[in-house]
């Protein structure tokens, strides 16, 4: 809907103000009266040099990374059948599925991890059922590790990946699968050679989405995971508050919000070509 | 069953080195195949016999059931009732997959994210055929239907007319016997769809496979086909050759569905030899065929084509095989190749198409007497 008479780009004005004034100012005012702390360019250098090669940012930055890459990997694999259900089902089986995945979405992620923690605890409902049952002895460790933060993450970030794949889906001619097994093509090989292929748009999407979101997270790797899982969020959130290192803080937040960029703008490549091939 | 009727197709059955039942090749055999959807029945126990090598089309209104009768053939509609043989076998518990059928459908459904060479290489991939074979076979196909240098492009850079004929070299590549086809040509424009129409006939009788055909367009059917099935309200109301139905539609929902028809109702007086005297509500008497015996005082329509009742001026002489009839013309339309006028005759509007061959034209309130062979009219019931 553009109109050529009157620029509708207006109405963005509003939105645009908001974000400056409570998002890009205070940001670029914290970057630059910290860094303006350092004497020039060289010295602002070696602080960089010093912080990104200290062994908790470096720890930080892989841990972030691998979290990250297996919560998109997870996300993917569990949410790909999800969406492909949601996709190539209708009525209430349709609803009530979205209607579980919707929901928690609109839920705080704090509620969301607590109730985690609830569930994978010592001696949460998960632990006891097991030693009821008597399958372990001992409780397991379900949380404060690895596996509790990927747990929680993959959680709170699945309706990303699920509803961006289902968009990618929706967007796919069911007569195109009709067609393929028309022509003789069993139901493996079709998903392969054509369904699959063409949702390829939304697993990158869902993909970048996921994963822009993972290394920026904050609470639930602090409530659910152990000392040796601290993520790069984490440790900006503990130069800040308590080290009060915010020469620090404010380079690891400056490096964080680049990579986001960066991968934002191979998001947004990839959707525009997408429109571009006109699928 | 079809080697008296269909001499080619049974030339093409004796060379063939088909274990038995090898002179059947592509013949499908529906019996009393029935769909519903909640209370309707879509598809209402229908039953038809199609040859091998046939080019056959369901032609009738949307919602007739002629597509959902294709999609149970192809596999994608249950079978409530009834069977389907193929070549004499029931294929009721196949998937579409194993059928063998090729498919062609009405939007295409060209894979947008293969090339043209792909696309029609897939039901060959699908079957794991070898490299070099794919190659031979893709490109005599794509020479078929005269893209050969198409192979690298995409759906998206083709036009409708060269996209429908990668869906066909597609449909045909694997040497199917038989080919079901859902109104390809539905969404192309008038001139195309006629090239188009040529073309698909051609490629079926070269190859001579059986194709069965949907389309709601009447012109296509009749220019297209050995045998039309009619369909309305999920029954096969006849079954002919193109010009048995057009001549003889067995019911005035068929006459007034394939062309233009005349149908003038009035009282059937008598049978007689079956000639029938029909009585028009303005006192003009007629005689037309009748098909079946049919009862004295029972309502008729007379069915006669407009182009075939002869006009003139002034009555000829009269001839007992002759129905005739005096008017005046109170409308007349002028379609190029035709003159359409209308004629009120006591009341009842004849239509009769002339060819516009440089004879006079008449005007609006000319009298003018009409005269068509009794042969050339039907008593149809209603």
């Amino acid at each position: 809907m553009r109109s050529r008479s009157r620029d509708p780009g207006v109405l963005l004005v509003p939105a645009f103000a908001l974000l400056a004034v409570l998002f890009v100012l205070p940001l670029a005012w914290f970057f630059v009266g910290v860094f303006a702390e350092a004497d020039g360019i060289a010295d602002l250098a070696d602080w960089f040099a010093i912080v990104l090669t200290s062994r908790a940012v470096v720890t930080a930055m892989i841990t972030t990374n691998w979290i990250s890459l297996l919560v998109t990997a997870i996300t993917l694999l569990v949410g790909y059948p999800i969406a492909y259900y949601l996709a190539t089902h209708t009525g209430w089986r349709f609803a009530l599925v979205l209607f579980c995945i919707i929901v928690p979405y609109f839920t705080s992620v704090i509620v969301r991890t607590y109730s985690w923690m609830v569930l994978l605890g010592r001696n949460g409902i998960i632990n006891q059922a097991l030693q009821s049952a008597g399958l372990i002895d001992a409780p397991l460790a379900l949380l404060y590790n690895k596996a509790g933060v990927l747990v929680g993450m993959t959680y709170v970030l699945m309706p990303y990946m699920i509803l961006t794949l289902y968009a990618a889906m929706r967007g796919i001619d069911p007569s195109l699968t009709r067609a393929a097994y028309g022509l003789g093509a069993g139901r493996i090989y079709t998903f392969w050679r054509i369904y699959f292929p063409l949702s390829l748009h939304g697993v990158v999407s869902g993909s970048l989405i996921v994963f822009i979101l993972a290394i920026g997270f904050f609470i639930t790797p602090a409530l659910m995971g152990g000392p040796g899982d601290v993520m790069i969020a984490m440790l900006i959130e503990r130069a800040v508050e308590i080290t009060l290192d915010w020469m620090s803080a404010a380079i690891m937040a400056l490096v964080l919000l680049a990579v986001t960029l960066v991968l934002y703008a191979f998001y947004y490549r990839f959707t525009d070509v997408r429109r571009m091939m006109g699928a | 069953m079809s080697r008296v009727s269909d001499a080619p197709a049974a030339s093409r059955e004796t060379l063939g080195a088909e274990p038995d039942g090898a002179d059947a090749r592509g013949a499908i055999s529906l019996r009393r195949i029935t769909k519903r959807y909640g209370d309707e029945r879509v598809v209402d126990a229908v039953s038809l016999e199609i040859r091998p090598g046939e080019f056959f089309s369901l032609l009738g209104p949307s919602g007739s059931g002629k597509t959902t009768t294709l999609m149970m053939i192809a596999g994608f509609a249950d079978l409530e009732e009834g069977q389907i043989l193929i070549d004499g076998t029931d294929i009721a518990a196949e998937p579409p997959q194993r059928r063998g059928f090729g498919m062609v459908f009405q939007n295409y459904a060209i894979f947008p994210h293969l090339n043209v060479f792909e696309n029609v290489a897939f039901p060959l991939r699908a079957r794991r055929v070898t490299g070099l074979e794919i190659e031979r076979r893709v490109r005599d196909a794509l020479a078929l239907v005269r893209l050969e240098r198409f192979g690298e492009r995409f759906a998206r850079q083709l036009s409708g007319g060269q996209q429908q004929r990668v869906a066909i070299a597609r449909a045909i590549v694997f040497q199917p016997k038989v080919v079901l086809m859902d109104e390809p040509l539905g969404a192309l424009d008038k001139n195309l769809r006629y090239e188009m129409q040529v073309e698909i006939k051609d490629i079926q009788r070269r190859l001579g496979m059986t194709v069965v055909y949907v389309t709601h367009d009447q012109e296509e059917a009749m220019n297209m086909s050995d045998r039309i099935g009619i369909m309305n309200h999920g029954r096969v109301d006849q079954v002919g050759p193109p010009t048995q139905i057009y001549e003889r539609p067995v019911s005035t929902f068929i006459a007034r569905f394939l062309g233009e028809a005349n149908l003038l109702s009035g009282e059937l007086r008598e049978v007689c030899d079956g000639v029938a005297t029909i009585a028009l509500p303005g006192g003009v008497t007629l005689r037309a065929v009748a098909p079946k015996p049919l009862a004295a005082g029972t309502p008729v329509s007379l069915f006669v084509r407009p182009e075939r009742i002869a006009l003139a001026e002034t009555a000829g002489p009269p001839a007992s095989a002759l129905n005739r009839a005096a008017g005046r013309i109170r409308r007349m339309s002028f379609l190029g190749n035709i003159l359409r006028y209308v004629v009120d005759v006591s009341g009842a509007e004849i239509t009769v198409d002339v060819q516009n061959a440089g004879s006079r034209r008449l005007a609006e309130g000319d009298a003018v007497a009409l005269a068509w062979a009794v042969a050339d009219s039907l008593a149809l019931e209603g």
